[in-house]
């Protein structure tokens, strides 16, 4: 059979359909990059707007050591963000999926449930726990402390001795990287749930039985059969969580106090009371970039094995 | 009798509530065909599924060989299994998918490689080690199904309706050639299947199964020719079903009246006694016609209707007032047709043993 030409009419209706989205990715994405773009190669003006000019200073200067630290730290804790959010959400999803289809939707649901209340809002409910006079430290200065008391008067122990003096003070969990990164994990787990859950669903389970009849363990079933198999909802999910914590502005900022401070932080106070967009812009542009060369390389791999 | 190779000790599975497989005892020798027959739900599947550990027995015991195999996990036991579906690892190669079970047993790699190039020849497809399985046709895919399973050289081949997605040309193909393959290696295979016909050809032996229980164990022969019950007699090919009370009977002789003036003479090779009501099978090819009574227990007829089926004619019979009877004639002749014509008047004749007695 011949190719046909595509008639007029055919053409008019396409351009027609893909017409919004080419206006909303025209308008909403691309002018406003490179606007970006351009900023970032400008100079702070004396009061705090836009000098254009086509220089590198900005760059240059994000390779000042205190930037590169700051960058360094966004990295790590983004990667163990993910890390964390992998090995959690990939038993979770592989434990709804293998339920009964009727109980599925249902668990999923539960997952979801928490995250119809408002982002900013459930990030506070953190900082309560997290708090010097939060919730934890409440039972482990209090609760516990009190309990190993009375366990030290009951039962004479040298242990009990160095719990105690643990309990006595409380624990500085909030403004740290670890505070971050659990209000990261929570944030995100269901996007790197669901894309595993996807994967796992659709997985033929007889494989897992041939994997088994054919000499495998449990172990070497998982690894030789159900992980390359569900790889693709690992890349997914993993980027879909890397991404956004790559860019957190919100979590590090109510969580991290002023010790914990990450990329994201760094660029909206450039914007915001330094008043420098060059450099905010430039910044961003950095983390992007780190962005969309970290996926690439990371979808490459992921899709090889 | 050989060594055993599979032994079912009253094994029931239990789901639930439901009852998959009820109170199952068999006893499958070494090298031998062996075929689980039923329709589907029957619990053929899960007492495969049973023998492989994908499945433990809620009671009962399942041995393979001489051992007990209690809760011992599919990896643990010396059978391997052709799925239904096939279930080759899409993401690997055909060498990789027939090779996985060496590798898990940690095989030297050029002997893994040496096994897996034999078990491909065996299967007749050399030389297709690189490609992958969605490169390969229906055929192609079962048979290194085939290839991954035996290259274990297991002690018994559990077979899950292998055959059932292919097309009945390369079906009927197939069956022969999986017959001549077990008969060359001596393995045995546990063959599940709901098509009566493929069990029929294949098999030494055939346990006929239905909801969850064995019904009957014999060879192809014993189950067609005589059949334990009414449910065998009809899943396993076609069959007429008299009902009526047994009017005179002697040892292996016996007359049921089937209406008020209709009786027939059947073989009885069990006890029964006058006035018990039984059904008697008769199988449409034991059916002869014939336009003169030839002895004096033919039974006079009307012919109903006549369909010509290429290689057979089948004739629909009224006998008595409202009993029909299926008659199967061989089509000896070329363009002869029918011996007789609709609406003739006909005698029945069967040998006295091909019309047998049920009790169930």
């Amino acid at each position: 059979m011949e190719i046909q030409p595509r008639s007029r009419r055919e053409t008019r209706r396409l351009i027609f359909l893909i017409a919004p989205s080419l206006f909303w990715l025209l308008v909403f994405f691309l002018f406003p990059l490179v606007l970006v773009l351009a900023i970032s190669f400008g100079q702070r003006g004396t009061y705090g707007g836009v000098e254009w000019s086509l220089s590198l200073q900005n760059y240059r200067r994000f390779f000042d050591p205190l930037y590169l630290r700051i960058f360094g730290r966004t990295l790590l804790i983004a990667l163990t963000t993910t890390v964390i959010c992998l090995v959690t959400g990939y038993p979770l999803a592989y434990f709804i999926a293998t339920r009964p289809p009727r109980w599925r939707n249902g668990l999923l649901l539960l997952l979801m449930i928490p995250f119809w209340t408002n982002f900013l809002i459930r990030t506070y409910a953190w900082l309560l726990l997290l708090r010097d006079q939060g919730l934890i430290n409440m039972l482990w200065t209090g609760g516990l402390h009190n309990a190993l008391l009375w366990l030290s008067n009951t039962v004479p122990l040298p242990v009990w001795g160095r719990l105690l003096e643990a309990t006595s003070t409380s624990l500085s969990l909030f403004g740290t990287n670890g505070a971050i990164i659990v209000g990261l994990v929570y944030g995100w787990l269901p996007d790197m749930v669901l894309p595993c859950y996807a994967a796992i669903e659709r997985l033929d389970h007889s494989l897992v039985e041939a994997a088994q009849d054919l000499y495998a363990n449990r172990v070497q079933s998982f690894l030789r059969v159900i992980l390359p198999l569900t790889m693709s909802g690992v890349v997914a999910g993993s980027v879909l969580v890397f991404i956004p914590s790559l860019g957190a502005y919100v979590t590090p900022d109510l969580l991290g106090g002023a010790k914990s401070v990450m990329m994201g932080n760094v660029i909206y106070s450039q914007f915001m009371s330094a008043r420098d967009y060059p450099f905010g812009a430039a910044i961003s542009f950095v983390l992007m970039t780190v962005m969309l060369v970290g996926t690439l390389i990371y979808f490459r791999l992921g899709t090889e094995s | 009798m050989s060594e055993q190779a599979v032994q079912l000790n009253r094994v029931s599975k239990k789901f639930g509530s439901v009852v998959a497989v009820n109170d199952v005892s068999l006893s499958i020798a070494d090298g031998e065909f062996f075929s689980l027959l039923g329709p589907s739900g029957c619990g053929k599947t899960t007492t495969l599924r049973l023998i492989a550990g994908f499945e433990l027995p809620t009671r009962g015991e399942v041995y393979i060989g001489q051992d007990l195999q209690g809760e011992t996990p599919p990896y643990r036991r010396p059978v391997n299994t052709v799925f239904q579906n096939y279930a080759l690892f899409p993401h690997m190669t055909i060498s990789r998918n027939v090779g996985f079970g060496l590798e898990m047993r940690k095989l030297p790699r050029d002997e893994i490689q040496r096994r897996v190039s034999e078990a491909l020849d065996m299967v007749q497809l050399p030389g297709m080690g690189e490609r992958k399985p969605s490169q390969l046709s229906g055929g192609q895919q079962q048979r290194v199904a085939l290839a991954r399973a035996l290259v274990n050289q297991p002690k018994v081949l559990l077979l899950d309706e292998p055959l059932g997605a292919l097309d009945l040309k390369l079906r009927k193909a197939m069956q022969l050639e999986l017959k001549a393959l077990q008969h060359r290696i001596g393995i045995t295979f546990v063959y599940v299947t709901h098509d009566q016909e493929e069990a029929l050809t294949m098999s030494d032996r055939i346990a006929v199964m239905n909801g969850g229980r064995v019904l009957q164990i014999g060879t192809p022969e014993e189950i067609y020719e005589r059949p334990a019950n009414r449910f065998v007699a009809d899943f396993i090919g076609e069959t007429n079903f008299l009902e009526g009370q047994v009017t005179a009977g002697r040892p292996g002789e016996a007359t049921v009246q089937v209406e008020d003036s209709l009786t027939i003479p059947v073989s009885a090779d069990k006890a029964v006694g006058k006035r018990d009501v039984v059904t008697v099978a008769i199988r449409p090819e034991k059916i002869s016609l014939h336009a003169e009574p030839p002895d004096d227990r033919a039974v006079a007829g009307v012919i109903e209707e006549v369909i010509y089926t290429g290689t057979d004619t089948r004739y629909l019979v009224r006998i008595g007032e409202q009993t029909i009877v299926t008659v199967r004639q061989q089509n000896v002749g070329v363009g002869e047709g029918a011996s007789f014509l609709k609406g003739a008047s006909i005698y029945l004749h069967w040998r006295l043993q091909s019309a047998r007695l049920l009790t169930a």
